[in-house]
């Protein structure tokens, strides 16, 4: 399958690029192959204490007393801290949405728990000493005794009364909030057909292979902190707030980070709690996360259930979108929690041109681990809503489910396209890729082939996603504090710093873990300074070496930090030509880069290489009034957010004996403007799109009625392996996003926000002929089961359906 | 402090004589106490395979094993599998191939495929999917994984090598 888009090379990328478009191997894999690149358990220092935490097996509980005498007299145990002895924080963790005009119930939230526990997992106190087994030993010693409270775990009970998780709010309501876009009553009046879907998006885990942790060392009064986090510099900022430590003496260190996927986007407790813990002992203390304490304590993503409503014409023309949205926050208010379900609501139009588009939300408490951001944060939501709606609208009005698409499409003449929200989608032409995938999809003989199997007993069928998504955080004026609500400035810094060799080191505010930045930023540097990648070392994670930044999530990198690269080496390219000129007694105008030299434009023999321009910056021979040196620091920030968007197809075969679905085969064509590096925007897509298979087939975070997690290991919750899935078609198509100078969109996130609804569409399209039109994820033989025996009249406990 | 046992293992051609307790798990005496940090952790259930070593010669997982048990075994973890500057050719295909991201799983996937070969130097697709299933990635949706280990197996150079398990 092709995996080059036609147009690539051509398509908005400079003249002179000779690295940035191509599929460079990835500099970071050398050390991640031969096991030689340090995550934070690999980190060392002399004299290292382990910690471990006593965390609740109560859903909600007040904490009656703790002894932890047994604990503090084993050998090698130093301290015991619980909830009261950290009285000297200066604030609880951080909920750092803040919507204007909205009322937010925010309960405190500390690292170890005061008075009382809210979900299973929460911690109640805290063992140091001397050896990672002994000090698990000693957790077992502290006795904890509790005083059991009700338990919610129901969003739709919780939000109807007592009990309450924060009995002083006397509601589980956290907030509601809405982005309405024109009037739903005349929208929905010049509807022919109404179709209306209870669409629940459930609970779903990050899992990364490496789970969380931290390694703290204070000493001569600053505090160093290595952290498996996707943001060392809000981390930083915390720390320095909350334990009163000037920002200038906290350091944070994102070593090699195994994976994040949003569940390493937080200011967890146990890295405040950490940090305190050095302070407090003089010696470093690490911790290093255990799995079952991953499934239990790493915050949750999805958890909503969504009301959807959707008018349309006779012909297939939609007229109004509604969704009602209740979320599930869990217990407390975590670094983003309450705003996660938000980011769908800027792309509830999907698409397509809706004239009126309103989303309204709910967000609620419950006994359970907090939900925040989780890869794709809300548009995977969204979009699900959106596109099994449509199918369904599609079956009730007769017409194609790819027609009633095309039939809404924005036309690619309206971009940039302003939704009925307010909402401009920077670029796009979703014609173009639903024409590439059907390229590879051939939907006449599909159906010929489906119908000829379906005789005899076997069900196939065939799904679709035509999906855009929000990404490229963020324009502060949008997302920021007198926007969206968001209590931060969303640029991205640069430092671009040439060596006397010619050598170059670059700085991004960005923090990767696994996505490739190493690669994708020295390739666009490269470029602009006319040398290979091989010479341009990317720095990232560590808030001791390069400016403030804003991390990495929201598939924000590439569009923001690498931007603000590519710009930062302009800087130095301008300069660079300045010294070149001065040096050759030509004009800076006429100097350009070529073939690795800045050289006279029409005498490629009249010119100088980086590292000559460098001597020269270096020995001050510069022109009169330029500082020497040859180094520039760049802060930028978008406009505009992007809009990557893409059409998927997924195929199914379903066994109506089991409930078994099987992926088939899965082709993903994707639009994230012009690329840096194909091989790594592939990889980005085959990810994602496994990730929402995942939430499709498999993944379910489950609590009981009694708050108990029961999906606590990798036993019980299943991530998808090998033998489950198919190898995957990819193609591209090219439309370059206005918003950045490289053209370029988000894709960390396309996967995921795309194939959820693609697997669902598919499975129902296989079974529609057994009656069957509807089933929330995650499809599991026994749902798909009960779906075709409820559909088939036959009784959930009967035979095998007919 | 509990009673130590002494253990010989041979690591990655290296004799090493240790005390460990006996509950000590492989990968951790291989972590802490031979600093081979190649080796994760990703799970507490045997589910995940970032910790796969080869013991004897066959892939195991070594949070499923106790230090004691490899008494007298010769156990390759990833840093004695290849170098940079000689790599092995499935640590050759996993870089030729993009399949890594995070590079988390790696080591255990790498391990776990070098094993693979060593015994089916020409599987299928089909064969290769199923010899990873105890190998868990997040990031690559194994596309480019399950790519790399055919690659491996189709490259010259990959009449795959019995790395030298020297018995202690």
């Amino acid at each position: 399958m092709s995996d080059v888009a036609s147009g690539a090379a051509t398509n908005g990328a400079p003249a002179t690029a000779a690295h940035v478009g191509r599929a460079l191997r990835r500099k970071e894999d050398p050390r991640l192959i031969t096991g030689q690149a340090r995550y934070v358990e690999d980190i060392s220092l002399p004299g290292t204490l382990w910690a471990a935490f006593v965390r609740s097996p109560e859903a909600h509980a007040k904490i009656v007393s703790i002894d932890a005498f047994a604990a503090r007299e084993r050998e090698g145990v130093h301290a015991v801290f619980t909830g009261e002895d950290l009285s000297d924080l200066t604030d609880p963790l951080p909920c750092a949405w803040v919507p204007p005009g909205v009322e937010l119930n925010n309960p405190d939230h500390w690292p170890l728990a005061r008075g009382a526990v809210k979900h299973v997992g929460d911690p109640v106190a805290a063992v140091i000493g001397e050896d990672r087994y002994a000090v698990v030993d000693a957790a077992e010693d502290v006795v904890v005794e509790y005083d059991p409270l009700p338990v919610v775990t129901d969003p739709e009970a919780a939000l109807r009364g007592a009990p309450f998780v924060h009995e002083q709010f006397g509601t589980n309501q956290v907030h509601q909030w809405s982005l309405p876009g024109g009037d739903l009553e005349a929208g929905f009046a010049q509807a022919d057909v109404i179709v209306e879907r209870r669409v629940v998006n459930h609970r779903t885990a990050g899992a990364p292979i490496e789970p969380r942790g931290v390694l703290a060392d204070y000493r001569a009064g600053s505090l160093t902190v290595w952290s498996a986090t996707q943001v060392p510099h809000f981390v930083r900022l915390f720390l320095a707030l909350l334990l009163g430590i000037s920002e200038d003496r906290v350091r944070v260190i994102a070593p090699e980070v195994g994976g994040g996927f949003g569940s390493k986007l937080q200011i967890y407790g146990e890295e405040i709690f950490t940090g305190w813990a050095s302070r407090k002992l003089g010696q470093p203390v690490k911790w290093i996360e255990t799995r079952s304490e991953n499934m239990a304590v790493s915050h949750h993503g999805r958890d909503q259930i969504a009301y959807t409503k959707m008018g349309a014409k006779r012909d297939g023309t939609i007229t109004a979108f509604h969704t009602r949205i209740v979320a599930d926050l869990g217990a407390y208010n975590m670094v983003n929690t309450p705003s996660i379900p938000e980011l769908g609501a800027p792309v509830m139009s999907g698409v397509y041109k809706i004239p009126v588009v309103q989303t309204d939300i709910v967000g609620v408490f419950t006994n359970k681990c907090p939900t925040d951001a989780i890869r794709g944060a809300g548009r995977p939501e969204a979009t699900h809503m959106i596109e099994v709606t449509l199918d369904q609208l599609a079956a009730e009005l007769g017409i194609d489910p790819l027609e009633i698409r095309r039939k809404n499409f924005i036309p690619k003449d309206d971009f940039p396209a302003e939704t009925a929200t307010g909402v401009v989608y920077d670029s796009g032409d979703y014609d173009k890729t639903l024409d590439r995938l059907l390229e590879h999809v051939d939907m006449a003989a599909f159906r010929r082939e489906q119908e000829a199997l379906r005789a005899r007993g076997n069900y196939r069928g065939i799904g679709f996603s035509t999906y855009t998504e929000v990404c490229g955080l963020a324009p502060t004026r949008l997302f920021g504090p007198e926007g969206f609500g968001s209590q931060a400035g969303y640029w991205e810094s640069a430092v671009v710093r040439v060596h006397n060799t010619g050598a170059v080191t670059v700085y991004t505010g960005t923090s990767p873990h696994g996505q490739g930045h190493e690669t994708a930023f020295a390739q666009i540097v490269a470029d602009k300074l006319g040398v290979d990648p091989e010479v341009v070392e990317v720095i990232h994670g560590d808030t001791g070496t390069g400016p403030e930044g804003r991390n990495t999530y929201g598939s924000r990198s590439l569009a923001v930090g690498g931007e603000s690269l590519a710009r930062c080496a302009t800087k130095i390219a301008d300069k660079a030509k300045a010294i070149v000129a001065h040096q050759l007694e030509a004009a800076p105008e006429d100097i350009e880069v070529r073939e690795g030299r800045f050289s006279v434009r029409g005498s490629p023999d009249k010119g100088m290489t980086l590292a000559e321009v460098a001597g020269a910056a270096y020995l001050n021979n510069v022109p009169g009034g330029m500082e020497p040196g040859l180094e520039a620091t760049t802060f930028w920030e978008p406009e505009n957010y992007v809009f990557p968007f893409g059409a998927h197809a997924c195929v199914v075969d379903v066994d109506p004996e089991t409930g078994k679905v099987k992926i088939v085969r899965y082709v993903a064509v994707d639009d994230c403007g012009n690329a840096i590096n194909p091989m790594l925007i592939e990889g980005q897509v085959h990810g994602g799109v496994v990730h929402a298979i995942g939430q499709a087939l498999y993944e379910h975070v489950q609590y009981d009625e009694d708050g108990q997690l029961v999906t606590g290991t990798l036993v019980d919750y299943a991530l998808p392996t090998a033998a489950e899935l198919p190898s995957f078609e990819t193609d591209r198509t090219v439309t370059p996003s206005p918003v950045n100078s490289m053209g370029a969109k988000g894709v960390g996130e396309v996967g995921t926000i795309a194939a959820s609804p693609a697997v669902t569409n598919a499975v129902i399209d296989a079974l529609r002929p057994l009656g069957v039109n509807y089933i929330n994820m995650p499809l599991s033989p026994m749902r798909v089961w009960e779906a075709i025996s409820e559909a088939q009249g036959a009784s959930a406990k009967g035979g095998v359906p007919a | 402090m509990s009673r130590t046992i002494p253990v010989r293992l041979n690591v990655n051609g290296v004799e090493h004589h240790l005390d460990v307790e006996p509950r000590v798990l492989l990968v951790y005496a291989l972590r802490d106490q031979l600093g081979l940090t190649g080796t994760h952790v990703g799970c507490d259930t045997s589910n995940c395979g970032a910790c796969t070593v080869h013991l004897d010669g066959r892939a195991v997982k070594s949070c499923t094993v106790l230090a004691v048990q490899a008494d007298d075994a010769a156990v390759t973890t990833i840093e004695g599998l290849g170098t940079e500057e000689q790599l092995h050719p499935v640590q050759e295909a996993f870089w030729n191939d993009h399949a890594l991201q995070c590079g988390f799983c790696t080591p255990g996937m790498i391990m776990a495929a070098s094993a693979l070969l060593a015994e089916n130097p020409s599987p299928s697709e089909d064969e290769v999917r199923h010899a990873l299933d105890g190998n868990l990635c997040r990031c690559t949706g194994y596309h480019n994984i399950v790519k790399a280990v055919l690659d491996a197996a189709a490259s010259k150079s990959a009449t795959i090598p019995q790395q030298p398990e020297v018995r202690a």
